[in-house]
């Protein structure tokens, strides 16, 4: 394990961009997010952003191919090019959990190509939790928020930043700044992860029960009687799955520009009434479908196709974001087992 | 850089022809006059026009056909109209083919087939009808029960009155929903004349039309003795990548775009009644 002290820090960054984009939490406007670092730029590590660092890999919007049509003619141009090595600094064991759920989607034969570059290209930097607060949930889903899964984990503990590479990119970044680092022993560390259990032990949404989600349950907690309460007030506003690290529904649209058509795609929402509305109907109806849909995809479906992976990480996004205050927390607890009160 | 399955390629449309007042069947080769790529009957491709968008149809040509590809589409929506209005030459992009197909090396073989279509339904099961005329010695008797509106929106007609009506051991049974002129066939709507017809609840039965239909039908040859698993059917639900990816096509734990379009109903059975 390496150590530099916060004081130092953005030397650090300064000889990473160079080699490197750098993305990290930087608070612009009042609001922290993964922003390109730029020199003098103060990172934040102590918030959560407020969107999910899905935008690395899948970003709000990106162009697919573009297209020619001159008459009677069609022409479709490949137009991808490689992604720039880039490292994402100070992501959440939450958040770095939510790549893996992605991978399970987007690295699915066949591979997206535009997401397998991006996922390619980047170095992810975890940062272990000091501090999870009420609205997360990630240990009720398996991630274990003092361990981040990433190619370099980090802490920060008493004004310093302990790094430690896991994967052979993260080595490759450490040895980059290698100059700036010192040895350090875990001790500090460990404790700081022990302090967080015990946090997390007293948080109110960390434990909990979902063991009534199974497939064999599938049609049984499709028909609950308790989605319609659950529903009542959603507002379809598709805020839940735009700040949601794993939601990846996705449209795919053309934009006209001078000399041609750009089809690109977008992030869209199941929460949404014309998520599934062709000419001929509709097979969700009404919002409480929808609404179903959403957490049955992520509850059941998801686990169901991907040995039990959950496609929620419990970063609680959702639970602070909601203007109704709906959340999947409550959903669980409605639904997930006898164990929640 | 890899090739991205989502970038079509590009096709040309070498013949249109009116089948009824809101269908047109497309027929689809490369630039350079070749079949696009191979495919199983009941499986479907992605379709764009430039600027309008991109939409999913299932291939109505049979894969035994090795020249080219066709589509038949009912005009209904934006892509759909367009395709309508164009004229022979347009290019077109392409990409697939998508989906699993009816499983005719497998459960279909040496079995008597009852086919049920409804208006459009007869498109994807046009694939399978005439992949069998082509593999005949690999199945057994073969009724085709189809019902229209009217006479006028039977697809594919004039195959069906001078092709199929031929074919040994095929037997057709055609009927609109109304009486009109010039018609002497049967009339009234495709699940009493199922019960009407009484098949052999031995037949393996593939279905498609509009889901009034169909759950009508299922509730007739339920009457008949047939069992769900005998059943097949092919779904049609929004897509945008038809590759399990962006999300629309999702019921329960199955992408209808991979998992489907074909399914048994008792496989439906075990889906949320979502679709």
């Amino acid at each position: 394990m390496k150590k530099i002290s916060l004081s130092n820090i953005s030397k650090l960054y300064e000889v990473i961009s160079r080699e490197y984009d750098l993305y990290a939490p930087i608070k612009k406007a009042g609001k922290v997010n993964f922003a390109k670092w730029t020199d003098g730029e103060e990172v934040v590590f102590n918030a959560q952003t407020v969107r999910s660092p899905k935008d690395m890999f899948f970003p709000q919007t990106m162009d697919l191919y573009s297209l020619k049509m001159q008459g009677k003619t069609v022409e479709v141009i490949d137009d991808r090019s490689e992604t720039a090595p880039f490292v994402v600094f100070g992501v959440k064991p939450c958040d770095c959990k939510s790549f893996e759920v992605l991978d399970r989607v987007f690295l699915a034969e066949p591979v997206d190509t535009y997401y397998q570059n991006r996922r390619e290209a980047g170095i992810i930097v975890g940062l272990g939790c000091s501090a999870p607060s009420e609205s997360c949930m990630c240990a009720s889903f398996g991630v274990d928020n003092t361990e981040p899964v990433a190619d370099v984990k980090s802490y920060i503990v008493d004004g310093e930043m302990y790094l430690d590479a896991i994967t052979d990119k993260g080595e490759k970044l450490l040895s980059l700044i290698a100059g700036l680092l010192v040895d350090a022993d875990s001790t500090k560390v460990d404790e700081q992860k022990a302090k967080t259990k015990e946090i997390n032990k007293k948080l109110p949404l960390q434990n909990l029960d979902m063991t009534r989600f199974t497939a064999d349950n599938l049609n049984e907690i499709f028909n609950e009687e308790e989605w319609e309460g659950l529903s009542e007030a959603c507002l379809a506003c598709g805020t839940c799955t735009y700040v949601c690290p794993t939601c990846q529904c996705y449209d795919i649209r053309d934009f006209k520009t001078n000399d041609g058509v750009k089809r690109f795609r977008c992030w869209d929402s199941c929460m949404y009434s014309d998520f599934t509305k062709m000419s001929a109907g509709q097979p969700r109806n009404t919002q409480m479908q929808r609404f179903r849909q959403r957490f049955m995809h992520k509850l059941v479906y998801f686990p169901a196709n991907n040995d039990g992976m959950y496609s929620c990480v419990g970063c609680g996004r959702c639970a602070t974001k909601c203007p109704i205050s709906m959340n999947i927390a409550k959903v669980i607890k409605k639904l997930g087992g006898k164990h929640n009160d | 850089m890899t090739n991205e399955a989502l970038i079509p390629i590009v096709g040309v449309v070498t013949d249109i022809r009116r089948d009824t007042p809101d269908v047109k069947t497309f027929r689809v080769v490369t630039l350079d006059g070749k079949k696009c790529f191979e495919h199983k009957p009941g499986q479907c491709a992605m379709l764009s026009i430039p600027g309008v968008g991109e939409a999913l149809f299932s291939i109505t040509s049979s894969p035994t056909n090795k020249d080219y590809l066709e589509f038949s589409i009912k005009k209904c929506g934006c892509v759909t109209t367009w395709l309508h209005e164009m004229e022979v030459g347009q290019q077109v992009t392409i990409r697939g083919p998508y989906g699993n197909g009816f499983p005719v090396t497998t459960e279909l073989k040496g079995k008597d087939l009852l086919f049920i279509a409804g208006g459009i339904g007869l498109a994807p099961l046009r694939s399978v009808i005439n992949y069998v005329r082509d593999n005949r010695a690999d199945y057994g008797k073969v009724d085709i029960l189809y019902g229209s509106r009217s006479k006028d929106d039977l697809v594919h007609f004039n195959e069906i009155v001078s092709e199929w009506v031929n074919e040994p051991g095929f037997n057709i049974h055609l009927t609109i929903d109304r009486e009109q002129e010039g018609w002497d066939g049967h009339v009234g709507f495709v699940p009493s004349y199922v019960e009407e017809l009484n098949f052999d609840p031995q037949k393996t039965v593939l279905m498609c039309g509009p889901p009034v239909m169909i759950k009508f039908t299922l509730a007739s040859l339920m009457k008949l003795g047939f069992s769900r698993n005998q059943v097949y059917t092919t779904m049609e639900l929004k897509m945008k990548c038809a590759i399990g990816k962006c999300g629309r096509c999702n019921i329960g734990s199955k992408y209808v775009c991979k998992d489907g379009p074909v399914f048994r109903f008792d496989q439906l059975d075990e889906l949320p009644p979502e679709y």
